[in-house]
């Protein structure tokens, strides 16, 4: 009897010491490099993380917004325009229900970047957003420069986007929803057609946000 | 494989030829839908938000059927105003489809999502598209 009652004691005990925090932490994308520091006079390597950079963009009520808008928060980006026939809809089905479920949750934002800089001005995008069912600003519609939006894109949120002719709507792109963390970090990117990477990026959202909740060390 | 085909024209041979054009054109209509349509309207007609109309107001599909194929073909520019909302979001052309493509998409449309409005024949899709605006 008493060594039936140890049992699950023991197997719970070896479950968590094998899973441990590394296997329920998100993984951080992108290049790092090691870095020499000097810490009380000792030479220590650190790692730097690849990061998003500042940008300076106008939102949907034609408001500045840099990246210091997303400071303390875990965000979901994207890259879309509002006459995309093919994969925004989907795609921003999908994230209208990331949206709901953090709804009102002042630790997580949304961007959502228009690659279609000549049509998509802030009064379309706040027309968007009104009728996509978004008001306020936890979720952020932002036009920038054709250069800086496709540079952050491609170099920095490792997302595909051109200017094509002859594809629908002019534009092609990929459908990535990108998960960045408080410190600006890549920790996902989810095909955001599928509604199983979606409901995956939930999961992932859930456990960032417990990396800032846990204990801290 | 043999006697899945088998079972498909025993099948057949059970219905009558009507209701054999009617499956041809839903089961078409179907694929058609997934690979031009979902995007949008969704999987279940279900549109999005105010940006894209559904698919399930029957009331609605049975007025308009009549301009249905051209819709799909030239894209709509027109307010509609859809389970007593405004969507004005302007729908983008299909010209790839064929004829048979879109009489096969809109028997489809119009037999989905809560509508039932039976086959929509070739002949009566000719007409309809010679008063396209």
């Amino acid at each position: 009897m008493k060594a039936l009652n140890y049992l699950p004691l023991a197997a719970l005990a070896l479950l968590t010491s094998c899973g441990g925090n590394e296997s329920k932490t998100l993984p951080i994308f992108g290049n790092r490099e090691a870095v020499e520091r000097t810490v009380d006079g000792k030479t220590i390597i650190d790692t730097v993380y690849q990061t998003i950079p500042d940008f300076n963009f106008v939102n949907q009520d034609s408001a500045q917004v840099t990246a210091h808008n997303f400071d303390n928060k875990i965000y979901v980006a994207d890259f879309f325009f509002t006459t995309c026939p093919s994969i925004c809809p989907i795609m921003h089905r999908n994230m209208l229900k990331v949206y709901e479920k953090y709804k009102g949750n002042e630790e997580v934002m949304f961007a959502s970047h228009t690659i279609d800089y000549k049509h998509d001005t802030p009064a379309i995008l706040k027309k968007y957003a009104e009728k996509l069912g978004v008001s306020g600003t936890q979720w952020e519609f932002l036009r920038g420069s054709r250069d800086s939006v496709y540079t952050l894109a491609e170099k920095h949120y490792l997302v595909s986007v051109k200017e094509d002719g002859q594809a629908p709507g002019g534009y092609v792109h990929q459908g990535w929803l990108v998960l960045v963390d408080k410190k600006k970090r890549i920790r996902g990117a989810y095909d955001g057609t599928q509604s199983e990477a979606v409901d995956q990026l939930m999961k992932d959202m859930d456990l960032l946000l417990q990396e800032y909740h846990g204990s801290k060390k | 494989m043999i006697s899945a085909v088998i079972a498909v024209i025993f099948l057949y041979a059970c219905q009558g030829e009507n209701d054999v054009v009617y499956a041809r054109a839903f089961t078409t209509g179907k694929l058609i839908y997934e690979s031009h349509c979902a995007n949008c309207h969704g999987t279940d007609g279900e549109g999005l938000a105010l940006l894209i109309p559904p698919l399930t107001d029957t009331a609605f599909l049975k007025k308009n059927k009549s301009r249905l194929a051209c819709s799909i073909r030239h894209g709509i520019a027109d307010t509609l105003v859809i389970h007593g909302k405004n969507f004005d979001t302007v729908m983008p052309a299909n010209g790839e489809l064929s004829d048979g493509d879109l009489a096969a998409v809109v028997t489809f449309i119009t037999n989905s999502f809560g509508n039932k409005q039976g086959l929509y024949p070739d002949n009566v899709l000719v007409k309809d598209l010679s008063s396209c605006k």
